[in-house]
């Protein structure tokens, strides 16, 4: 208890929302109160400034030009990858490719390492809380390569069946592919334990970590899955940019994806040869600005302190939890023992979209519907939930808020 | 609240507790599903046709109050109907959803005219029209999924 209660002293939240001007606005009339941010983060004012700085200041083309600004934009697109990799414990910056984000990372290697490496009668493994972004894109592969998609079950709680996990896992498994932490319940899966048993099986572990880079403190080399793939906009950096980690000697192995500038050495009609890493999977011009605006708001992140954050914001989870459970016909839809500050609920008699409706009027900004994770919602037999997802600025007020929101909702559909 | 108010008018909180002619057809002669992939509001249509006129319509399944109590209120608005008039009224509330409703009339409305707080809320206009894009698939006789997405 005493490590939370330090925590307590020593964030400081008001610090941290005066850092986010979007905050300070008011919607409808009433004071925003953001908790939507499994969807996209706010940015703060250095993520922001960074953007501007670049563009008005050091905007170029990258990896090109013999001009100063073109080597000056190089420099800081070059320090922005260094820096993640540093964030993400990677070996190699080689390692870190820059994409559009989690999805263009999952079906770069769906289309590259997968297509190389799959073959009729092999199997993939997702589990069923994954997001449609680490579905599809293995659907897609199984149909093309007449492979089997199996999905690790999940009990109740939210939480997977990881001994029906480890019996699944036989020579055909040649990839399992999870979510670091559930958008749609929250639940962090122990990855420890499942990649340490698809590798004993030698499979590949690749994690979506769309929600794990915004709330976990994530060591690459500690972790050892094979790919790790997340978005910039979820965790405070810009939209259009996310990262693929892959381990070097796969991306090696693997053929390039799209083809075009920047992702070759040489090109003649005849023969192309391809670019070293990571550049092999970045063609065309990159979003130099996203990467660079990505880099700042890990520093920002980082500055605040990880483990900050995340004893911050389960403090703030396990607040908001309780305070919806006071709700007479609120039920909480996934209570993994271990779970990011994402709390999905459902309201008796009232539908998720229409509390989302009345919650807006109040300023609060929730998701409703099914969280891009359609089989998950059925698998738990609900149409949809509300849910109210957390981040660093957010605050036991604001938790408030939601609460009264949901008791406007239930005094209109009394 | 009064935008609330305005959105969730006591008609359509009647329909969306006690909906009308909430039931399956098994001798219906059209059954059309409308799906809303945004929020999961899905809902079967069925219509028993005596030549162009609307004998008898009901509907099954889940979906926010809007959703329900726009379903509720077409069903019970286009029974006796022919195909004519009940695309008519379609066209009607469609204008009324979606802030259009000048020249409409009390008399045209009727009871279409609890939902006339919607065209406030564009994102609640899917929700609103679903059962009727279900509905006009089912009198064109195209036996296949609607989706207002």
């Amino acid at each position: 208890m005493s490590a939370v209660i330090e925590t307590k002293s020593t964030y400081d939240v008001a610090a941290v929302r005066r850092d986010f001007p979007i905050l300070a606005r008011d919607v409808r009339g009433k004071r925003l109160v953001y908790l939507d941010n499994a969807a996209t983060t706010q940015k703060p004012r250095q993520v922001i400034d960074r953007l501007v700085r670049y563009y008005s200041e050091e905007n170029s083309n990258v990896h090109r030009g013999v001009h100063y600004l073109s080597e000056l934009a190089t420099l800081e697109y070059e320090n922005a990858r260094a820096y993640i990799r540093r964030f993400l414990n990677a070996r190699d910056e080689k390692e870190i490719v820059f994409t559009r984000g989690t999805t263009e990372s999952i079906n770069l290697v769906a289309q590259t390492w997968g297509r190389a490496n799959v073959r009729e009668g092999d199997e993939i493994l997702i589990s069923a809380i994954e997001h449609h972004s680490n579905i599809v894109p293995w659907q897609m592969l199984c149909a093309e390569k007449q492979a089997s998609l199996r999905i690790i079950p999940v009990f109740d709680n939210g939480e997977l069946d990881l001994d029906a996990y480890e019996r699944m896992l036989n020579p055909r498994v040649k990839l399992v592919a999870v979510g670091h932490a559930s958008n749609a319940l929250g639940t962090i899966n122990p990855l420890r334990r499942i990649i340490g048993a698809a590798h004993a099986n030698g499979s590949l572990v690749l994690v979506d970590g769309a929600q794990g880079v915004p709330h976990l403190t994530v060591d690459l080399q500690a972790l050892d899955c094979d790919f790790y793939a997340f978005s910039g906009h979820k965790v405070y950096g810009p939209t259009g940019i996310g990262v693929l980690y892959g381990k070097q000697e796969l991306l090696e192995a693997m053929p390039p994806w799209q083809g075009g500038g920047d992702m070759i050495l040489s090109v003649s009609f005849e023969k192309t040869t391809y670019n070293a890493l990571p550049y092999k999977f970045e063609a065309g011009t990159p979003n130099i600005a996203g990467a660079i605006g990505l880099a700042a708001a890990l520093q920002y992140v980082a500055s605040i302190g990880l483990d900050a954050i995340a004893a911050y914001e389960h403090e703030l989870l396990v607040y908001a939890a309780a305070r919806l459970q006071e709700i007479e016909g609120l039920r909480l839809i996934g209570t993994a023992r271990g779970k990011a500050a994402v709390i999905s609920f459902v309201l008796e008699g009232v539908h998720p979209h229409d509390i989302g409706t009345v919650l807006d009027q109040e300023g609060i900004a929730v998701r409703t519907g099914h969280h891009c994770a359609q089989p998950l919602m059925m698998r738990f037999n609900v149409p949809a939930t509300g849910r109210a997802s957390f981040g660093l600025y957010n605050t036991r007020e604001e938790a408030d808020a939601l609460v009264a929101g949901l008791h406007k909702v239930i005094e209109v559909f009394r | 609240m009064s935008d609330l108010r305005e959105l969730y008018q006591q008609v359509i909180l009647d329909h969306n507790k006690n909906p009308r002619n909430f039931h399956a057809m098994p001798d219906a002669s059209r059954t059309v599903d409308g799906y809303n992939p945004l929020c999961g509001d899905h809902y079967t249509i069925f219509l028993r046709l005596d030549g162009e006129t609307i004998r008898e319509v009901s509907f099954t399944g889940s979906g926010c109050a809007i959703s329900k109590a726009s379903a509720s209120v077409m069903s019970s608005t286009v029974k006796g109907k022919s195909k004519e008039e009940a695309g008519q009224l379609f066209d009607t509330f469609h204008r009324l959803v979606t802030g259009d409703a000048s020249g409409l009339s009390a008399a045209e409305l009727g009871r279409l005219a609890a939902f006339s707080g919607v065209s406030e809320f564009p994102a609640r206009v899917k929700c609103a029209t679903l059962a009727w894009h279900t509905l006009r698939s089912a009198l064109e006789g195209t036996e296949e999924k609607v989706s207002t997405e």
